[in-house]
């Protein structure tokens, strides 16, 4: 043959390879960076200033007027909110999609193929527009929130604006993320496991708590990770249905490069963003690990 | 062997894997395979036969040895630039072509003009007797259809070699006794060399003028249908193809060669010490107890249509299949002493 | 009993699905809602639909989206065929290939769009069309990548073998074969990969210069300004055309070979 097939290989992958890395590898690596350095100029990084850890200081400490540090908690806040909502939307990403998974996976190939499709479809439409038909809908004025008023005993309620919109709104975004890769495992299982288990004489529930359940581990691991992940960082679902009040990490970074206009700061909360998303995956692959043993 | 080599396949070697996960799928095999032969690699699955095919064809490249096909060193060739054409297991038809365009596609390759490719086409399926099919897509065939259309596709370009890779194993029996058929006729019309490549010891003996039996990347055995299979060389040869009986035997001084307690015949081996001395099922002949070459007891006898098979359990231990063609005597029972005459041109000394 | 069936799922599965539609519903009906308040009802029109053609931003947002996701699907998706090209078949570094190309996929949108802004601020390339049409193929690859690789990995190599064996050599037998076995695979990614351009808020959010809004960029900023039918009528409008895509590419996908 021509060419050594490595030699082929390597070039077939390099216009795929080289986009990502300047894209994606090269713009995380200045990041980091930037993250050291501080803020000032016209493009917001002072680009001759010593590097020094300032900018990660600053998630818990603040110079004071007469210059000393105090604690200051709001970051640290923002980003405890952040990770309970990420973990509060796995938790009803998970309580939802296994029931929706289990109950596919039990369908004809047809009725399969359909439900499929339309879990998928949420998936594939724009974020923003979904996020925006739940502000319609619990606004002020919307549908939901006149019923909830009509008949609720404390008078009328704020249902946008708060946490658990904001939770709502998530969970909506990223529920198909947690469904697909339970269906994925359950399409997979051998039934006559569970015929065995109820021969054995477990019962429904105990059949499903020790036979699917453990089965299942796996895409509820990959499920939640998808989950997790994004939500850490949402930013338009906090943005349209925290309005402001309930900020979450992704917010405070968007804000640092537009009216605070503070990159350095913005990267430090970045890496921040990226260092937790590192612990959460490698926790998630030890466990892994460990059940694999 | 008939007229000059068609295929010629010197000391060629082939490995899959690196380093300690190596695996020597071929080690220094030659064949000569001459002008128009039928000739058939034949071997279980893993044995290294379709590996050899697939070396020819130009998929593979040898790690060591020559392969020239007309008098032509081709080993390092590419498989667009050697004068074979192939018939794949899974026939490969292009699903989004038309049988015609299928069957056309090498004349289109090479270059032939359109008026020309169409007869070209005509002839070849006409020859699998395809010609109503001509606009049809792959997909609306049988499997013996395809078949048909596998074999048109790979002759039309009129190649020196016919590579076949197991092309019959995906038909079921009645189609595939037929398709072998059809074959040994169509390579008679076309009149070139055909390679096949098959697991199955009987469409290697119906169809070939010569079989290769491989087994762990060697040929053991070449040579005519007939003499493979009542001559075998080699154990596995003699086990892989039909039915025989294997005994262990000692091989004694002065021509004599002693079978379990006391039992010696008298036969030219040349060897000394243990052998294995076999013999085909319908060889041996059942006498009166004693008067032939050891005696046996009846275990089982069963009735197959044109013959009965026995099995017989011999005095050292052991069993022994017996295929008697004269189903009109009277049936023995189970139990009963029996003779077990072994004639000495029926038995083969084999390698262990 | 049904060995397969587990009580209540299927009242959960039900409730689910209407969690996922009703409120895309409620967003379609009130398009067509006559009334200026976006969410009290008078009576049907179109008027809405009518007021989004017209309007000049609105026009040059959408030409603007569909040059830069038409830009992002073809490049996304020429790479990915490339790259699938070559991590197809027993190829053995395919897991540290695959990890580098989706990394888009894994790491938060956020990050990457505010780095990739740092970066083309730092080397003075001009926010605008360009840098996120460079933004977009990038993240796009993964989405392009995934139903061509999935397709190459079910055509049997026998095809291309047998092309060779016709006397096509490589490169023929790339375009009279492999090309169009593929083909339903390469058209599924770039149709993922263009909803994907398409829908993207993010990344053009940060990269989006002066004159450049992208639809999903000028709904972000129409709905901050105040909600209004007009952004109903044209999140419409969006959601059907990632409807018809993403089902395009479901069926493409799922073609017979």
């Amino acid at each position: 043959m021509s060419a050594s097939p490595t030699l082929r290989r390597l070039g077939l992958l390099t216009p795929a390879l080289a986009t990502i890395g300047l894209l994606v590898g090269v713009p995380l690596l200045l990041m980091f960076w930037i993250s050291l350095l501080q803020k000032g100029g016209t493009s917001g990084v002072d680009w001759a200033s010593v590097p020094s850890g300032a900018n990660y200081l600053r998630l818990v400490w603040e110079e004071d007027f007469d210059g000393t540090m105090i604690v200051n908690t709001s970051y640290l806040l923002i980003l405890l909110r952040s990770v309970l909502q990420a973990a509060l939307t796995t938790g009803l990403c998970l309580l939802f999609g296994l029931p929706v998974a289990l109950w596919m996976a039990g369908l004809g190939r047809t009725q399969r193929d359909i439900m499929l499709l339309l879990i998928t479809i949420p998936f594939w439409t724009n974020l923003l527009v979904r996020n925006y038909a739940w502000l319609i809908i619990l606004r002020e004025d919307g549908l939901v929130a006149q019923t909830v008023n009509a008949v609720s005993p404390f008078g009328p309620v704020q249902l946008l604006y708060n946490d658990l919109a904001v939770a709502i709104g998530l969970t909506y975004s990223f529920l198909p993320f947690m469904i697909l890769p339970l269906y994925t495992v359950f399409e997979k299982f051998d039934w006559r496991l569970l015929e065995a288990a109820h021969d054995l004489g477990a019962t429904r529930a105990r059949a499903l708590r020790r036979v699917v359940l453990p089965i299942a581990g796996p895409g509820i691991l990959a499920g939640s990770l998808l989950v997790f992940i994004p939500c850490l960082g949402a930013f338009v679902t906090p943005a349209l249905l925290g309005g402001g009040k309930t900020l979450m990490l992704g917010n405070i970074i968007q804000m640092q490069f537009g009216a605070s206009r503070n990159w350095p700061f913005g990267a430090a909360l970045s890496v921040v963003l990226l260092a937790l998303m590192l612990i959460v995956m490698t926790s998630v692959a030890l466990l892994r690990n460990r059940r694999a043993k | 062997m008939s007229g000059s080599s068609a295929v010629s396949i010197r000391n060629i070697s082939k490995s899959f894997g690196r380093g300690a996960s190596a695996v020597r799928v071929l080690d220094d095999v030659s064949v000569e395979i001459g002008e128009r032969e039928f000739f058939t690699l034949l071997g279980p699955s893993g044995c290294g036969k379709t590996t050899l095919l697939r070396l020819i064809a130009g998929f593979e490249l040898a790690d060591r040895g020559v392969i020239a096909i007309g008098g032509q060193d081709l080993t390092q060739t590419p498989p667009f630039r050697r004068p074979v054409n192939t018939v794949f297991q899974s026939y490969a038809l292009f699903p989004h072509l038309t049988v015609e365009q299928n069957v056309g596609f090498a004349l289109e390759e090479q270059g032939m003009a359109r008026d020309k490719i169409r007869s070209r086409v005509g002839e070849a399926l006409e020859m699998v007797r395809m010609h109503s099919f001509a606009r049809r897509r792959p997909s609306e065939l049988s499997g013996g259809q395809q078949q048909r259309v596998a074999l048109a596709r790979a002759l039309a370009p009129r190649p020196q070699v016919l590579l076949l890779d197991e092309p019959l194993s995906a038909l079921d029996l009645k189609l595939r006794k037929e398709m072998q058929i059809e074959l040994k006729q169509l390579q008679a019309e076309a009149g070139i060399t055909f390679l096949f490549v098959t697991h199955d010891q009987e469409e290697a003996l119906t169809l070939s003028d010569r079989v290769a039996v491989m087994q762990g990347g060697h040929i053991l055995q070449m040579g005519p249908p007939r003499e493979i299979y009542e001559a075998p060389t080699h154990r596995f040869v003699a086990d892989f193809i039909g039915d025989i009986n294997l005994l262990e035997a000692e091989a004694l001084p002065g021509d004599q060669l002693r079978i379990g307690q006391g039992v010696t015949l008298p036969m030219a081996h040349g060897k000394a010490g243990a052998v294995t001395l076999a013999i085909r099922p319908e060889r041996a002949r059942l006498t009166a107890p004693g008067a032939g070459t050891l005696d046996a007891t009846l275990i089982h006898s069963a009735y197959l249509g044109t013959a009965l098979l026995h099995k017989l359990e011999l005095p050292g231990g052991g069993t022994f299949l017996l295929r008697q063609s004269e189903v009109a005597q009277t049936p023995l029972e189970s139990g009963s002493r029996v003779g077990l005459a072994l004639p000495a041109d029926a038995l083969r000394v084999l390698d262990q | 009993m049904n060995i397969r069936r587990f009580p209540m799922t299927r009242e959960v599965s039900l409730l689910v699905l209407a969690y996922l539609y009703v409120p895309v519903l409620v967003l379609v009906v009130y398009s067509f809602n006559a009334n200026r308040t976006a969410t009290i009802w008078s009576h049907a029109s179109l008027d809405w639909y009518g007021r989004i053609l017209t309007n000049p931003s609105i026009q040059a947002a959408t030409v603007n989206s569909l040059i830069l996701a038409f830009a992002a699907a073809i490049g996304a998706t020429t790479f990915a065929l490339l790259a699938a090209l070559a991590t197809s078949r027993a190829f053995p570094r395919r897991g540290a290939v695959e990890a580098v190309l989706n990394m888009p996929l894994i790491l938060p949108e956020i990050v990457v769009a505010v780095a990739t802004l740092m970066l083309f601020v730092a080397l003075g390339v001009q926010l605008g069309l360009g840098a996120m049409i460079l933004a977009h193929t990038a993240f796009c690859i993964p989405f392009a990548y995934l139903p061509i690789r999935a397709r190459l990995e079910g055509m049997s190599r026998s095809y291309e073998e047998a092309a060779q064996d016709l006397y096509a050599n490589r490169f023929r037998t790339f375009r009279r074969v492999t090309l169009p076995l593929l083909w339903p695979g390469i058209l599924a990614g770039f149709t993922l990969a263009f909803v994907t351009s398409l829908d993207d808020f993010l990344t053009s959010f940060f990269l989006s210069g002066p004159g450049t809004t992208t639809l999903p960029v000028y709904i972000f900023s129409a709905i901050r300004a105040g909600i209004t039918p007009e952004i109903n009528a044209i999140s419409t409008v969006m959601l059907v055309i990632s409807v018809l895509l993403v089902s395009l590419s479901f069926f493409l996908s799922r073609l017979r070979r």
